[in-house]
């Protein structure tokens, strides 16, 4: 494996295999008033994302916050086809849980290290959530490291 | 993980009781295993949205796989892919809020269209078996549960109530498997069915007493900032502590974070002591809440707003009580609302009943104002055309109406808002 290449582990939530571009944040995502489940859109008014989407990116995050409709909506991401690729979080929660289960995108939780710290927008991931392993591919090698 | 079935779960997931049942169970245990948890558990107290329905889903499931309401429930509540005909609810359920009052559907926006599509699903819905509460607060229309009963509840102003008040049972609930656990009577015994999960987090001394609806809706929208998704436990004075104190205080905390369960020692159920409500363990943190702290709370809440001329004032964050009701009636009393300005109140329909029994709801009338069901504004996202500037009562309402409405909003005691709808004016009193 090449040097800007590395492995992460974690526990499956949902099954399945797919590879993309990161989109990372240290914040948590509301689904009811804090997305919009047509465009795949951040749309809280403070969040470090607002503004972009998550469709067909692989979504790497803490978790989610807000109110209980959180599966309905992103639910409907998956039929308008603004759905992300696959999502990586550090944070479980009954919101987050029901999300990725009706969403049915590969989803792993309970990582080995921390993939906020580790995981850049940009990066190259592949998802293979059945045996809860993330290969990341750095978008740019840091100078220095 | 391999979640462990009981033989008449196992059998309901073979398709003994029928497709729908089948179909439910495998979501379950879909969802279980995402979770993490080791089992089902039972429930006889489900408070969902089942087979509501809005034009997207409508058009959606008509372009795939057929339309109608057993569609919209077999491919969205149940994620399935095939279609099922949906039967019986298994266990006692209840709809929270939604869709449109059935009496002032217009005054909310909704086109013939949207207003026919919320009756069907309705109906639909009642022929299963569900009660149509049509309300963020089922405990104030019938559905109290006992402490220590499996819930399986959406809202989160209803779950802090239902776990911190009650001491039941819930996590927050989703669409999908409060309908899920409809048809089956299970949900996944995971976090705050358990135990261990129950016990506080973190510890919030107020140094004053909390004595106002207004207080406590500003320390629940502090102690919300303070611990986020965590539980705290809060020492101090709380000699008024009443349902609607409560209710302002979960519902502020669970916007602000995500506060699920609260301790207040010598008040709510599970903390007798502090070493009860922290199951014997070191808080994490201690946060002191003082007058400063209150301030600030205060000052954050109303940087939303700047312009004093107010055109609508709206009450029923979550949904008023009768009390509440009768309160603003006495408040309004020989006034008459600005004609700038709309005054607003939601409530759940069985509280309207018991208004319009008291002529409440008539006072309420002549004074200019409206009483509403089913919903609220930043639900039903309808304010009176031409709003501007919203005054508020709830912190809730104050942290979600702005962002979705694009309008300024003020956040006072029930007293500064009525004043502001009498007036056209924000005078409130900063504490």
């Amino acid at each position: 494996m090449s040097v800007n290449t590395f492995v992460l582990k974690g526990r499956k939530v949902v099954g399945g295999v797919t590879e993309g571009e990161a989109l990372v944040t240290r914040q948590t995502i509301s689904g009811w008033g804090g997305i919009n489940p047509m465009l795949g859109t951040i749309t809280e008014t403070r969040h470090e994302l607002r503004g972009q989407s998550f469709k067909d990116k692989i979504l790497v995050f803490p978790g989610a916050k807000g109110s209980s409709g959180w599966s309905a909506v992103f639910h409907m991401t998956r039929l308008s086809g603004a759905a992300p690729k696959a999502m990586l979080f550090t944070e479980m929660t009954t919101k987050v849980a029901l999300g990725a289960v009706v969403m049915r995108v590969p989803s792993i939780t309970d990582f080995d290290r921390d993939p906020l710290d580790l995981i850049e927008t940009g990066d190259w991931v592949k998802v293979d959530a059945d045996r809860g392993i993330v290969e990341v591919r750095k978008a740019a090698l840091r100078t220095g490291s | 993980m391999q979640m462990k079935l009981t033989d008449q779960e196992q059998a309901m997931l073979n398709g003994h009781d029928g497709k729908a049942r089948q179909k439910a169970m495998q979501l379950l245990v879909r969802y279980g295993e995402a979770l993490g948890a080791e089992r089902l558990v039972a429930t006889d107290n489900i408070a969902g949205v089942p087979g509501s329905s809005n034009p997207f889903l409508q058009k959606y499931y008509r372009q795939h796989g057929g339309g109608g309401y057993d569609a919209i429930f077999s491919f969205f509540d149940l994620d399935s892919d095939e279609l099922v005909e949906v039967p019986k609810a298994a266990a006692h359920t209840c709809h929270l809020q939604g869709g449109y009052d059935p009496e002032n559907w217009q005054l909310l926006g909704a086109t013939p269209e949207s207003f026919k599509i919320s009756q069907e699903s309705e109906a639909f819905i009642a022929d299963r078996g569900v009660q149509i509460l049509k309300t963020c607060t089922p405990y104030l229309a019938g559905n109290v549960p006992s402490r220590g009963d499996h819930c399986a509840w959406m809202e989160s102003s209803a779950v802090v109530y239902c776990n911190s008040v009650i001491g039941a049972r819930t996590n927050t609930e989703g669409r999908e498997s409060t309908s899920a656990a409809m048809l089956t009577g299970k949900i996944p015994d995971w976090g705050f069915h358990r135990d261990e999960n129950r016990f506080g987090s973190h510890l919030i001394e107020v140094d004053f007493p909390i004595e106002s609806v207004m207080d406590w809706g500003m320390l629940g929208y502090f102690a919300g900032e303070a611990v986020g998704e965590r539980i705290p436990v809060l020492t101090g004075q709380f000699g008024s502590a009443d349902l609607i104190r409560h209710k302002h205080f979960g519902a502020a905390a669970a916007s602000s974070g995500g506060v699920e369960m609260y301790h207040i020692v010598g008040v709510t159920p599970e903390a007798n002591t502090l070493a009860e409500a922290f199951g014997g363990r070191k808080p994490l943190h201690i946060i002191p809440y003082g007058l400063a702290e209150k301030r600030r709370t205060y000052d954050n809440l109303n940087s939303k707003a700047s312009d004093p001329q107010v055109d609508y004032v709206m009450l029923g964050c979550p949904h008023y009580s009768i009390d509440q009701i009768r309160d603003a009636c006495r408040m309004l009393e020989g006034k008459r609302v600005s004609a700038n300005c709309n005054l607003w109140i939601f409530t759940s329909r069985a509280v309207k009943v018991m208004a319009d029994a008291q002529g409440l709801s008539k006072q309420l009338r002549s004074a200019g104002a409206v009483l509403l069901t089913d919903t609220c504004s930043s639900i039903s996202q309808a304010v009176p055309p031409g709003t501007k500037v919203a005054a508020l009562d709830s912190a809730k309402q104050t942290h979600y109406l702005p962002a979705i409405m694009n309008i300024q909003a003020w956040f006072g005691s029930t007293q500064d808002c009525i004043q502001a709808a009498i007036t056209g004016r924000w005078n409130g009193v900063h504490p």
